[in-house]
């Protein structure tokens, strides 16, 4: 077969599985749009590369699978790198396409060109510089393999435009790429880990995204009732737990129910599942489950011992860890335990006040209202704590939020994502007026492609959770948060082609619902209270036990500048 | 042989695919993790499929995330860590520098 290496990534690619592929096309990529053209990949055009990033996040968040997407050399490369580096903090497996000037015109500052290779390093998981097509047959399945592979994360393969168009003589196409098998625990070491477990008074278990990428929610629920060991989950690994279950505490934290808080204080162990102890959910490490044991299991080696050393460890696949673990387990009620966790969840439930307004009671109208098989992609800032505390996540998956990098912008394209990958299940996507506009563009693609994306804009007219910090720590010297000019968000969505309502406090209920449940695409503009904060907050450098749980204004001190 | 504080160097050995990335991917690990590089040698080996990388670096408590984070490059195919090895080759490089810094 004689192809040239346009056409091999195109087909390399649609052996993977990639069905969708997003993107841009652009001077050094149209040799990879012209192969595309001529093949049954479906192409999303988006309005921004950092939507096709986000694009195929929301395929690869929703689904576990890899997506890919395309870019053309220079700005749309780095276009492209926000949600790339966003895909590396939350260990999110895509593969970036990137066209690059011709091999013979790299490094002279020809059109379009930037270091696509050099500036990808240090967000992605790896990348490749192709120098020949024949180099395609190995570099696309390996990006595949490496993307899937322990540690999931974003790979970056950068297309030289005269790669693109040479051609070479195919014999036979590679295997394509798959995850390797992941590495398996030592059985002394679970061993070891079980009786720890018998041992501790006051076990809890720690569990996070890891969880949900090595699909081991069963086993944890499973070890969670067969030990009674209440569960805290971090914001990646909502849906773990069904948020009715008597031993789950909720999400810890920042912006974490203080029962969490507590009960990480107290607990004589702590067994922490595909999570790395990141400052937003740890508060002060030095104060973190300071009484506390440690067990940690990561398919990251390098994540054990990075923050906090564990007193015993295992780099592997936490679903096979659980497996065996859950064997060797005795069965166990621990019905003191039990009678104080039910204490903290009695005592420090989180609370919506009195007002009817709090956003958090909008949110859970909003899920109630919501079919129970929507996906919900969240942006960033106080409505994404909100819809985190209020939201009840039944099922892994279903709740995509940009965890690590924290990107404004990153719901409308994920969830766009989700709902190509979904066609059959509604979107919602919750929103800010701060976050919609930063990727306002894709109603665009949204309307093009009629998706059923249903965005809930709570609009405040502020950058919210910056403004809360300003009000909370930096004596009320509000700067740059405020939006003066405030755009009527369901006039843009209809001059989008896109149904768009707004609402107003107190709302029409009649309206609400029926806006939310009719097929999307639909945008609903919800009015929320301005000066409304996120609580609990625990303020910078604090331990999560030290967290504010209502409105005190509190004067900047020194100390709370230093960090954030 | 330690640093100007007194702290002890040992010297990380890799054994890495030699292409012309490779060298980004390793000092840019080191910038971005902040962890510190007091020196590095590198050549080819095998014939020029990989070269032998030797990293002088602070033999303190990040040493062991500073190997973890290296074993996780897609390129670096092995590494060790060499207490044993005899840092005179990073002795002789600093009394080259020294001499260069003497000619005006």
């Amino acid at each position: 077969m004689r192809s040239s290496g346009a056409s091999l990534l195109i087909e390399l690619l649609q052996r993977q599985g990639v069905q969708v592929v997003a993107g841009i096309p652009g001077g050094a990529s149209l040799p990879l749009y012209d192969a595309l053209g001529r093949s049954g990949l479906r192409h999303v055009l988006v309005r921004h590369e950092q939507a096709g990033g986000f694009l195929a996040q929301g395929i690869a968040r929703s689904t576990g699978t890899a997506a890919a997407c395309f870019a053309t050399s220079g700005p749309g490369a780095t276009n492209l790198l926000t949600a790339i580096a966003d895909a590396k903090l939350d260990s999110i497996p895509i593969v970036a396409v990137t066209g690059q000037v011709p091999t013979g015109l790299i490094g002279t500052d020809a059109f379009q060109e930037v270091d696509t290779y050099g500036m990808s390093i240090p967000v992605t998981k790896h990348n490749f510089l192709v120098r020949s097509a024949a180099e395609l047959l190995e570099v696309v399945p390996e990006a595949f393999r490496l993307a899937l592979s322990g540690r999931q994360g974003p790979v970056l393969i950068d297309l030289p435009k005269d790669v693109q168009t040479s051609r070479i003589d195919v014999e036979h196409l590679p295997e394509p790429g798959v995850a390797d098998p992941p590495a398996e625990p030592d059985g002394a070491v679970l061993a070891a880990m079980a009786r720890m477990i018998a041992a501790a008074e006051r076990p809890l278990l720690y569990v996070g995204g890891g969880v949900v990428a090595s699909g081991a929610e069963e086993e944890v629920r499973a070890l969670s009732a067969a030990c009674g060991i209440p569960v805290v989950c971090t914001l990646m690994g909502l849906g773990i737990m069904p948020p009715e279950d008597p031993r789950y505490l909720g999400m810890l934290g920042m912006h974490g129910s203080m029962a969490t808080a507590h009960a990480v204080d107290r607990a004589d162990l702590l067994i922490a599942l595909g999570v790395r102890f990141d400052d937003r959910a740890t508060g002060s490490v030095a104060a973190f489950a300071p009484r506390a044991k440690v067990i940690h299991l990561d398919i990251d080696e390098a994540e054990i011992g990075k923050i906090r050393r564990p007193d015993i460890s295992a780099g592997c696949d936490v679903k096979r860890a659980l497996r065996r673990l859950n064997r060797m387990v005795a069965r166990s009620e621990r019905p003191g335990w039990q009678a104080e966790i039910q204490g903290l969840r009695d005592g420090h439930s989180l609370a919506l006040g009195e007002e009817e307004s709090h956003p958090g009671n909008l949110l859970r109208r909003l899920a109630a209202l919501a079919p129970s098989e929507s996906v919900v992609s969240v942006d960033v800032g106080q409505h994404q704590m909100w819809a985190a505390q209020w939201w009840p996540v039944r099922r892994t998956r279903t709740f995509l939020t940009s965890g690590g990098l924290g990107t404004m912008g990153f719901s409308l394209p994920t969830g766009m994502g989700a709902a190509l990958a979904h066609p059959d299940l509604p979107v919602i996507v919750i929103t800010g007026d701060g976050s919609l506009l930063i990727n306002i563009q894709e109603l665009a693609t949204v309307a093009e492609n009629d998706l059923d994306v249903r965005i809930c804009v709570l609009n405040n007219g502020h950058l919210g959770l910056v403004r809360q910090q300003q009000e909370l720590f930096y004596g009320e010297n509000y700067v740059a948060s405020r939006f003066e000019a405030r755009p009527d968000f369901a006039a843009i969505a209809r001059g989008f082609g896109i149904r768009g309502h707004t609402l107003r406090l107190p709302y029409d209920e009649e309206a609400l619902a029926a806006a939310l449940c009719e097929r999307g695409p639909v945008l609903l503009d919800i009015e929320v209270p301005e000066m409304q904060n996120v609580y609990p907050m625990v303020p910078p450098g604090k331990s999560n036990v030290e967290a504010i749980t209502d409105s005190p204004r509190l004067t900047a001190d020194a100390g709370s500048r230093s960090a954030t | 042989m330690s640093d100007a504080r007194g702290l002890p160097n040992t010297i990380v050995r890799l054994t890495v695919r030699n292409h012309p990335g490779t060298m980004s991917h390793v000092t840019g690990l080191f910038s971005r993790r902040g962890f510190n590089l007091e020196g590095i040698l590198c050549a080819p080996v095998d014939g020029g499929a990989d070269s032998a990388m030797y990293l002088l670096v602070k033999n303190d408590e990040r040493l062991e995330q500073i190997v973890k984070q290296l074993g996780k490059l897609y390129d670096v195919k092995s590494v060790t860590v060499q207490d044993d090895l005899d840092h005179t080759v990073f002795d002789r490089i600093e009394e080259l520098l020294s001499e260069a810094q003497r000619v005006p």
